[in-house]
Order: structure tokens, then C-alpha cells, then sequence
């Protein structure tokens, strides 16, 4: 499950860094939500990994640690509004110049 | 009763203010709403500042969950001083976008209202995750802010510095995750108090500690990547590029405090050298980029560039007397550097298609401008009598027992020369080099609002030069709080905590 993870996260944030060099907006935005996504699964695999275990307290019973899944939870919205913001501006940036490149100028 | 509840003021204040704006879009209302509460922002900062004063450290921890469960906010004279810079800064930039600047856009006054808190928060908040938070509070009222007035520059400047700022939030969150997988805290005292015990990995740590220092560069603007910095800052509104000249100082607080509090005593090496290193360069980058500059507001974008490497020098140094000396330093850099973009705002309506570049353009009608741009190019520029020749000078003085005092010395005076250089040939065809115009430019009135806001910046500069003595002995009693860190971690967690055991 760990190796499992771990190439996860790594084919994302790999295929994330590449898609974000590119110089069209389109392929920025999609590499920038790969990222997130990398990084959402990291923040919670280290809370460690453990399988039926739910975030709760109970005596006896085995738990996963909460605080993780709570940063993950934070680390999901603002990322998601962020990539919104993002798309809106990018289409603005589409709509004024009429090229998706990053550094669209006036042709 | 209000005592207890006075470090979370700051952040209620502007909170309750933007929401309160978005329930009518009417812009008196907004414009009296935005006034009004960082007008009371300011006396609340100020009084904050005044309490912070006795010495003690102020937690407030939210919801009551005690320190290393629950997040808290610690005032302590740094963070009581560093809000009341904010506030001060805030409103007189309000002030000025109240005169015409906030109607070239949507929702101008509740965005500005949330970057303050976010501001505010990044200075207050005690706990890492809460930090990031804050951080993208920040950053999302900048992005919307940055375009602001639209325009095709401003959009290509919004899409490049939203993305890179979106990658740092992704190293932020990397930084986070390695550091509570490692030390299991995300509080800033615990970490501090994790790290000094053994039992954790080592390398790992040090890896997130890095990678966090990265991120607060990156907002701060350090050489490899503050290529975004001048772009976006004279690509902004002038009155949002103002507010801005406060950000890069988020980041280098963040870096001085954690610097101070966890890396000081556990892993001192970890900004040796190459912080230092980078930033002469960044100095000698802004510098050149100075004398670059085309238009004034390019200029103003440059010198806050400049300063932001000036006082990168200092965490390296973890002295209190450097950072007593940049704190000063930071003050009087923040207020010149919106000063300059105000007033490059008001030469560019006085010259008509000209603009502020600088070339022969239509004689400025208005004569107290040109001596208000003298006041902030001999403040901006460190030239004495004003402020900015009292922050350089207790800065060189404080540096000249570090290291490498006799590089830094160097290229601090040179870019100094060229900074002044620079602003003296731009003054020359801002002011003296006229081009004769068929007519006189019909002008638009400059309004008692964006004369008062950029009268009192400039005057800033006179100003902090009189109340040297007791700012300077404020930033001294700031840093010296700063740098025990001892007192910052049994502060937060209580005076048990330190016997306690490590975490998982």
C-alpha cells in the first residue's frame, strides 16, 4: 500500500511539473490540479497509512490520526477555488488577446 | 474581559467590515464601512501595540483548546508592531482608492478588507497550517485585486503570478505534511520544542524546515524567484501595488520568526551562506533594475525589490541587534515604497498620454508634488536627513561584526549610489524636462482624499527620521523578545510542556 502511494503520488506530481511548464493556459490549469492532487494525497499519508481505522477516538479500538484528513479537507477547498480563479482568468486572458499562451500579448 | 480578546480584534475587525460590504454593493456604504473600520483598525492595532509593549506574550488560544491541540494567536511586540504597520498602511491606501480607484472594478472594498485580514493573520497566527491559511486568504484577495481595473497587461500578469503562487502553496502544503509526519505538531512552539529533542529524523526534518523557508522567499522575493515581483507590482493598480509593498514583508517576518523560534536553536546552519549570498544578489539585481526602469511605477516596483533583499540579510545573521535595526528598516522601506507608488499615480493623471515614463512630457501643474517626490526620492534613495539614511545606517552599523560585513557593506553603499542615481536622472524628467504643448492639459482635481493619503506616506519619511529614538527603541525591545525563543515556547504551550514527552 505504501509503494502503492508513493508511485501515486510521485506519477502525479511528475505528469503535475511537466503539464505546468507547458505555455498554454489549458495544460497549466490540468498540471496545477495534478499537483494539488499529489500533494492532497501526501499531506495524507503523513498521518500514516492505516486501513479501517476510523479518525475517531474510541477505547480499543484502533484509530487513524484526524488531523490530516482535517488539513486535507482545508488544503481541497482553497486549492478547488484557487484552480476556479485561475480558469476564469484565463479565459479573460483568452477573451483579451485571443492566444491561451501564459504570456498572452496582443498580436 | 476586552484584554482577553484583544489579539483576536484585529482579525474580527476586517472580517465583520468585508462582510458587511458584500450585503450592498451601494459604494458610499462600502467606502464609509471600509473608513470607518480600518480607521478603528488603526487605534485597535495602536492600543494592541501599547499592551504588547510590558513584554508578556499574549495567546488567545481559539475555542479554548489548549496550545498544541488547538490553534492559536500570539501578540507579542513583533506581531502588535507589524499589524499596527499594516493598519496604518491599509488605511491611507483606502483612503486614496475611496477617491475614484475602487469604481473601476467589482467588489474593490470587501477584497481589500479580506487582504488585510489575511495580512493581519500571517503576522498574528502561532500555528504553521493556520499560517498557510492566512497566506491564501491573502494571496486570493491579491489575485482578484491585481486585476482590479482589468486590462491586458494585468490579466498576463494575474495568470503568471497566480501560478507560481498556486506551486508555492503546493511546497507550502509538502512542507507541512513532511513536518507533522515527522515531529506529529504543526504549532510553531511545539515544533520548536520537538525539534530540540531527539528522536525524530533528522534529514526529514530539515528537508521541511527548507522547503518552508523556500515558500516564505518566494513570497518575499529572494533572486531565482522574484522575477514575478517587479512584473506584477507595475502591472497593479497603484493604490493595490501600495498595499502590496506590505506582502513581501509577510514573508520575511515568517522567515524571521520561524528563523528565531525553531531553526535558531535546533539547526542554526540551515540559512548559512546561501540566504546571505542570494540576497546581496537580489540587491544588486534590484539595483540594476532601478536604473532600468522606464516609468515611475516600474521604479517604485524595483525598490521594494531592493529592500525586500536588503532585509533578507538578516535571518541569517540571528542577531538581535541586525534585526532591531531591519525592523526599523522594514517600517520606514514599506511606507516610502507605497509613497512612491501613490505618488507615480498622481505624476502619471498630471501628465497626460506621457505618463510617468520617463521622457519630456507637460509640466506638472501641481508644484507640491515635486516636493513631495523630492521628500520620498531622498527617503527611498538613503540620503540624510530622513528615514531611509537612519534604517541603511543602523543597518551597516548592526552588520559590521557578521561575516561577510565587508561584501555586504559594498554592495549596500553601491546600490545605494545607483538607486540614487537613478532617481535623480528620473527626477530630472518628471520635474525640469518640459515638452511645450499646444495646450494646457484639462486636468481632473486631485481630491482631498489622495493628497492627504500620499502627503502623510511622504511625510512618513520626515517623520520616522524625528521619532527615530523611540521607534528605534521599540524595534530593540521587538527583537530582543524575538530572539529569546524560550520565552516564545513556554509562552504558548505552558511552563510544563517542556517536560513533556516527544510525540510519535
Amino acid at each position: 500500500m505504501e509503494v502503492l502511494l508513493s508511485i501515486a503520488i510521485g506519477v502525479l506530481t511528475a505528469c503535475g511539473v511537466f503539464l505546468i511548464l507547458r505555455s498554454r493556459t489549458f495544460p497549466v490549469l490540468l498540471g496545477l490540479t495534478l499537483l494539488s492532487y499529489a500533494v492532497n494525497l501526501f499531506l495524507f499519508a503523513s498521518g500514516r497509512l492505516r486501513i479501517d481505522a476510523p479518525p475517531l477516538i474510541r477505547a480499543g479500538a484502533s484509530y487513524a490520526d484526524p488531523l490530516p484528513q482535517a488539513l486535507v479537507l482545508t488544503a481541497i477547498v482553497i486549492g478547488f477555488g484557487m484552480t476556479a480563479y485561475l480558469a476564469i482568468l484565463a479565459l479573460r486572458g483568452l477573451s483579451e488577446s485571443g492566444a491561451d499562451h501564459v504570456d498572452a500579448r496582443q498580436e | 474581559m476586552i484584554h482577553a480578546h484583544a489579539p483576536i480584534l484585529p482579525l474580527l475587525l476586517p472580517l465583520a467590515a468585508a462582510l458587511l460590504q458584500m450585503v450592498s454593493g451601494h459604494l458610499p456604504f462600502q467606502r464609509a464601512v471600509g473608513l470607518l473600520a480600518t480607521g478603528l483598525l488603526v487605534l485597535l492595532t495602536g492600543w494592541l501595540t501599547l499592551l504588547a509593549d510590558d513584554g508578556l506574550l499574549r495567546v488567545y488560544a481559539l475555542g479554548d483548546w489548549p496550545a498544541p491541540f488547538g490553534i492559536v494567536l500570539v501578540v507579542d511586540r513583533l506581531a502588535a508592531g507589524m499589524t499596527l504597520l499594516t493598519a496604518v498602511l491599509g488605511f491611507l491606501v483606502l483612503l486614496y482608492a475611496s477617491a475614484g480607484f475602487d469604481e473601476e472594478g467589482l467588489h474593490f472594498h470587501p477584497l481589500f478588507q479580506f487582504q488585510l485580514l489575511g495580512v493581519l493573520g500571517a503576522f498574528l497566527t502561532g500555528d504553521l497550517f493556520n499560517l498557510f491559511v492566512f497566506f491564501e486568504i491573502m494571496l486570493l484577495a491579491s489575485y482578484v485585486l491585481l486585476a482590479h481595473g482589468g486590462g491586458l497587461t494585468r490579466t498576463r500578469a494575474g495568470i503568471t503570478y497566480v501560478v507560481l503562487n498556486l506551486v508555492g502553496s503546493a511546497v507550502f502544503l509538502i512542507a507541512l505534511g513532511l513536518l507533522y509526519g515527522t515531529l506529529g505538531t504543526l504549532n510553531l512552539a511545539d515544533v520548536a520544542r520537538v525539534l530540540a529533542l531527539p528522536g525524530y529524523d533528522r534529514s526529514l526534518a530539515r528537508l521541511a524546515c527548507a522547503l518552508l523557508v523556500a515558500v516564505f522567499v518566494l513570497k518575499a522575493g529572494l533572486l531565482p524567484l522574484s522575477f514575478w515581483l517587479p512584473h506584477t507590482y507595475s502591472a497593479a493598480g497603484a493604490p493595490v501595488a501600495a498595499l502590496f509593498a506590505i506582502m513581501t514583508k509577510v514573508g520575511i517576518v515568517a522567515i524571521l520568526r520561524v528563523q528565531a523560534v525553531a531553526l535558531a536553536p535546533a539547526m542554526p546552519d540551515l540559512l548559512d551562506h546561501w540566504l546571505t549570498t542570494l540576497a546581496l544578489a537580489t540587491i544588486v539585481f534590484a539595483a540594476l533594475g532601478a536604473l532600468a526602469a522606464a516609468r515611475l511605477r516600474a521604479l517604485a516596483a524595483w525598490l521594494v525589490l531592493l529592500s525586500a533583499g536588503t532585509m533578507l540579510l538578516v535571518p541569517a545573521q540571528a542577531s538581535t541587534e541586525v534585526s532591531a535595526a531591519a525592523l526599523y528598516y522594514l517600517v520606514q522601506s514599506t511606507l516610502a515604497g507605497a509613497a512612491c507608488f501613490l505618488l507615480s499615480d498622481l505624476i502619471a493623471a498630471q501628465r497626460g498620454k506621457v505618463a510617468d515614463q520617463f521622457m519630456a512630457g507637460p509640466p506638472l501643474q501641481a508644484t507640491w508634488l515635486k516636493v513631495a517626490f523630492l521628500v520620498m526620492a531622498t527617503t527611498a534613495a538613503a540620503l540624510p536627513p530622513f528615514s531611509g539614511f537612519i534604517g541603511k545606517l543602523m543597518l551597516l552599523s548592526s552588520l559590521r561584526s557578521a561575516a561577510a560585513a565587508p561584501v555586504m557593506w559594498t554592495v549596500l553603499l553601491t546600490s545605494g549610489f545607483v538607486v540614487m542615481a537613478a532617481l535623480a536622472r528620473d527626477g530630472c524628467y518628471l520635474i525640469w524636462k518640459h515638452k511645450a504643448t499646444a495646450r494646457p492639459l484639462a486636468l481632473e482635481a486631485i481630491g482631498w482624499q489622495r493628497a492627504t493619503a500620499v502627503l502623510l506616506l511622504v511625510a512618513a519619511g520626515p517623520l520616522l527620521a524625528l521619532l527615530a529614538r523611540p521607534l528605534a527603541d521599540y524595534t530593540a525591545r521587538a527583537a530582543a523578545q524575538l530572539h529569546a525563543p524560550g520565552g516564545y515556547v513556554t509562552g504558548v504551550l505552558g511552563a510544563s510542556a517542556t517536560n513533556r514527552e516527544a510525540a510519535p
